[in-house]
């Protein structure tokens, strides 16, 4: 195989003396100081101003749209560096060179002329320059391993120092995934390749040392010292990743959250939780999800669950309050706007069902449906993200059995749904039954309520949504 | 099957058994997706994988409702957005420069793949050009030197695009068949005043349809003809392979394009940089306000924001407040809506104060 290799890579300088050994990392760990002996020898390169070339149709001027790369930035041969538009046309300026950009002749919307500089750039004299015609193909390098170059209908794009790699050990670049712009195949995808073909994790870095295999002890009687020296030290390799952290700017919607989280962690929260046996309630649903059908509604849990939450507000309206900035007084708020956490693409929005305390449970139901198609299409208004006085969040439907729900201000009180489960129960009379569980986490505001009121309401609560026939006895 | 054949013989560089060895110049495909995200994200896919120099490709497809942009265009000087959110009718920015269009089943479009150096935009449409006539020699169809095509001298049915890259390059046009003309003159009128920006304008045109013409001209005969004078000029058969822009194993990668191409980063914020000076007329009470607003909108987000409120109408500290949450905000009316509205949760509890809050909310939202 290396002679072969030798015969063919012509151009490539080595000392022959070293590839007379079978291939090996240690032989491609070489062939990588070299060529970075070869490129760091430069210190600074030289500036090349480059010139917009022939966009075709006799077409001499066009207009700069954007910039893909500022100046100090690197850039690699075939990277990006401007949109231009000229007659309907929008062209991709690309680099024909790797190095540094140096300067930019032109702003955003300026006219830009074939022919004259475009970006001075500060190459590496040692990399290689793509030629005038900006053609992806190397000149084939005569065997049929290597006519992956010339896919037919395939373009593989690689520089020239890649595929010189790849020729070298023997790779057909069509079998390498390419992970870089464009889909091309950067270096790290040859050495990762490379690295599955032996079975070994290459150092990302050609800089890296070569680490001598585990001594082995000599042939003496061994102390017990000696003797632990006889287990071989596993040789740990720096693992190649080249992921990057990314820093971005909190802004909108997200700013918005971080005050209001902010503000809600200033409430002195308690919470209280407890299980509800919804086994009569899902009957109930089954029976009722038809006729909402043939209405054209689709009737979840929520409705039972808000019309529940506000019957019980009607005894303790204390939880459906709000208490002002300076806490010097609280405020009893007539309506029961139940807000419904709703997870869309932007995040956690919570829009209100305004007056549930004179809502039917189906109509409970037909907002719900209103305001879930306007939340996934992200059209929510102002009236229906505002005024809300009190929370509930089914995080259930997502996963999850016991939360610690955070109260939104200016409301005082919250309520976390867990998933329903069908759990084994003892009843009455001692006998083992399926039961629909589910969970409920409350949060309230410890500043204006105490313990035993969210225990009464939550009791209260469970009660109507266990035994559901309890609710009409109430229903106004 | 016959199209798997196709990719992976370049793939896997198997004996070239099938029709790669007879096709010299062209390849005919069509999509059998309606979605433009995927259509547009194929085009995208050609340009970037395939080698165009032994063989040019024309790609034919059409869209449910949707306008497309063109690659340096601001949407909101080009489209009713509102009423597209409305009716649902997606908005795509393509990578082509160029003007507008409105997309539906009853338009049809065709790219014209080939090497930078033979791009040629006029060949492609004489040769649309030559396939009508040859259809019904009656038509009065001619190409401008804007490269649109009229018909009858005045109505124009067809608008041109391209995009060039380091050594491909494609063209593609439009041809109205059957188009909605109503929803068309209606989504392609931008109610949003004050707008200043370098984006590239459209120019409007008074459209016809082809089937207005002639009624006997359906999308498909049109498909079949221009195809018909593709293969008869490239010198390959006329046979019209069916692609589907889903098939990451006939195209890897295409799933990431078209996830891009749906991304509002991509759709707004590749809008170039522009200023919006405008005046809200907000219904207070029992009078009006007349309230100035400035802002300056660099990669789809606020970057500066003055909005000219009548002194105390808001507590100053809360005006600074909704600046600063402004600033850096996507103009984006859902962004905004939640934006204020949930900032409202952290304001003194005031129902005049609320009620002023989303009023302003409201009509700020009606410049996005």
């Amino acid at each position: 195989v290396c002679i072969h290799r030798i015969r063919s890579c012509s151009s490539i300088r080595f000392i022959k003396s070293k590839y007379v050994c079978v291939f090996d990392k240690s032989a491609l760990k070489f062939s990588h100081q070299q060529r970075l002996f070869r490129t760091s020898a430069v210190s600074c390169g030289q500036i090349v101003q480059f010139k917009l070339s022939d966009i075709g149709e006799g077409i001499t001027e066009v207009t700069v749209k954007e910039w893909y790369i500022k100046e100090g930035d690197s850039v690699s041969q075939f990277d990006s560096i401007c949109e231009v538009q000229s007659d309907k046309a929008s062209v991709t300026i690309t680099s024909r060179y790797d190095g540094i950009i140096r300067k930019l002749h032109y702003s955003i919307d300026d006219i830009a002329f074939v022919g004259k500089p475009l970006v001075d750039i500060e190459i590496d004299a040692s990399k290689g320059v793509a030629s005038e015609e900006d053609v992806v193909e190397t000149p084939p390098m005569s065997h049929e391993e290597h006519t992956h170059q010339e896919i037919k209908g395939h373009k593989t794009l690689a520089t020239p120092a890649v595929r010189r790699l790849a020729m070298e050990n023997n790779i057909k670049l069509s079998e390498i995934v390419g992970t870089g712009k464009d889909n091309r195949i950067l270096k790290e995808d040859i050495l990762n390749y490379l690295a599955k073909q032996t079975g070994a994790i290459l150092p990302p870095s050609p800089k890296a040392e070569i680490v001598p295999p585990p001594r082995k002890t000599e042939a003496v009687p061994a102390a017990p010292k000696d003797r632990a020296r006889k287990i071989p030290v596993p040789v740990s390799r720096p693992i190649a990743f080249s992921g990057k952290d990314r820093t971005e700017p909190v802004t909108g919607f997200q700013k918005a959250m971080v005050k209001t989280m902010s503000a809600a962690l200033k409430i002195p929260h308690f919470g209280y939780s407890d299980e509800v046996d919804l086994t009569q309630l899902v009957q109930l649903r089954e029976e009722l999800k038809p006729l909402a059908e043939m209405r054209g509604v689709k009737l979840s849990f929520m409705p039972f669950f808000m019309k529940a939450a506000s019957l019980g507000l009607l005894q303790y309206p204390i939880l459906n309050a709000s208490l002002d900035e300076n806490c010097q007084n609280v405020t009893y708020k007539a309506s029961h706007n139940i807000g419904v956490a709703m997870d869309t693409e932007q995040g956690l929005i919570v829009p209100n069902v305004k007056n549930v305390q004179v809502c039917s449970v189906f109509d409970i139901a037909v907002e719900l449906n209103r305001l879930q198609s306007l939340g996934s299409a992200g059209q929510l208004g102002t009236s229906d993200l505002t005024g809300g006085t009190f929370t509930l969040s089914n995080i259930g439907t997502i996963g999850g059995t016991y939360a610690k729900p955070v109260i939104l201000p200016p409301e005082v009180a919250i309520g976390a749904l867990g998933k329903i489960q069908v759990l084994p129960r003892f009843s009455g009379k001692g006998e083992v039954f399926k039961a629909q569980i589910m969970n409920v986490s409350w949060s309230a505001d410890h500043r204006i309520i105490d313990g035993a009121t969210m225990a009464r309401f939550s009791n209260l609560w469970k009660s109507y949504l266990e035994n559901p026939a309890s609710m009409l006895l109430d229903l106004k | 099957s016959f199209k798997n054949c196709l990719w992976l013989s370049c793939v896997l560089r198997t004996p070239k058994a099938c029709f790669w060895s007879t096709a010299s110049g062209g390849l005919i495909i069509q999509s059998v997706s309606n979605d433009v995200y995927q259509n547009l994200a194929v085009e995208d896919w050609i340009h970037d994988h395939m080698d165009l120099e032994k063989q040019q490709v024309l790609f034919l497809w059409r869209n449910s409702p949707a306008v497309v942009i063109g690659r340096h265009q601001n949407p909101w000087q080009e489209c009713n957005l509102r009423l597209l959110r409305q009716k649902n009718i997606k908005l795509a920015r393509r990578r082509s420069g160029g003007g507008t269009v409105y997309h539906d089943l009853g338009n049809i479009n065709l790219t014209f793949f080939t090497t930078r150096k033979k791009y040629e935009r006029m060949e492609n449409l004489k040769l649309i050009v030559k396939a009508l006539k040859a259809l019904r020699p009656q038509l009065d169809v001619q190409v401008t030197d804007r490269y649109d095509i009229l018909l009858d001298r005045q109505y124009k049915i067809s608008g041109t695009a391209a995009k060039l890259g380091r050594t491909s390059a494609y063209h593609h046009c439009t041809l109205l068949c059957n188009a909605d003309k109503f929803v068309l003159s209606s989504v392609l009128k931008s109610p949003y005043k004050g707008l200043k920006s370098n984006a590239t304008p459209s120019v409007p045109a008074s459209v016809k349809n082809l089937f207005e013409e002639d009624p006997s001209l359906t999308s498909e005969i049109l498909l079949d003809a221009i195809a018909k004078e593709y293969a008869v000029q490239h010198q390959i058969d006329h046979h019209i392979t069916l692609i589907n822009p889903v098939d990451e194993t006939l195209l890897p990668g295409i799933s990431n394009k078209t996830k891009e191409l749906q991304t509002w980063e991509w759709v707004y914020g590749k809008t170039p940089k522009f200023s919006v000076s405008t005046c809200l007329n907000m219904a207070y009470k029992d009078s009006v306000l007349d309230i100035k607003v400035n802002m300056d909108v660099k990669h789809g987000r606020i970057e500066v924001c003055n909005i000219d409120l009548p002194e105390q109408w808001l507590p100053p500290g809360l005006y600074s407040e909704l600046v600063k949450s402004l600033t850096g905000s996507k103009f984006c009316p859902n962004e905004i809506t939640t934006l204020l509205t949930t900032l409202l949760r952290v304001c003194p509890q005031d129902d005049e104060l609320h009620s002023r809050w989303s009023l302003l909310c409201e009509n700020m939202i009606r410049l996005m």
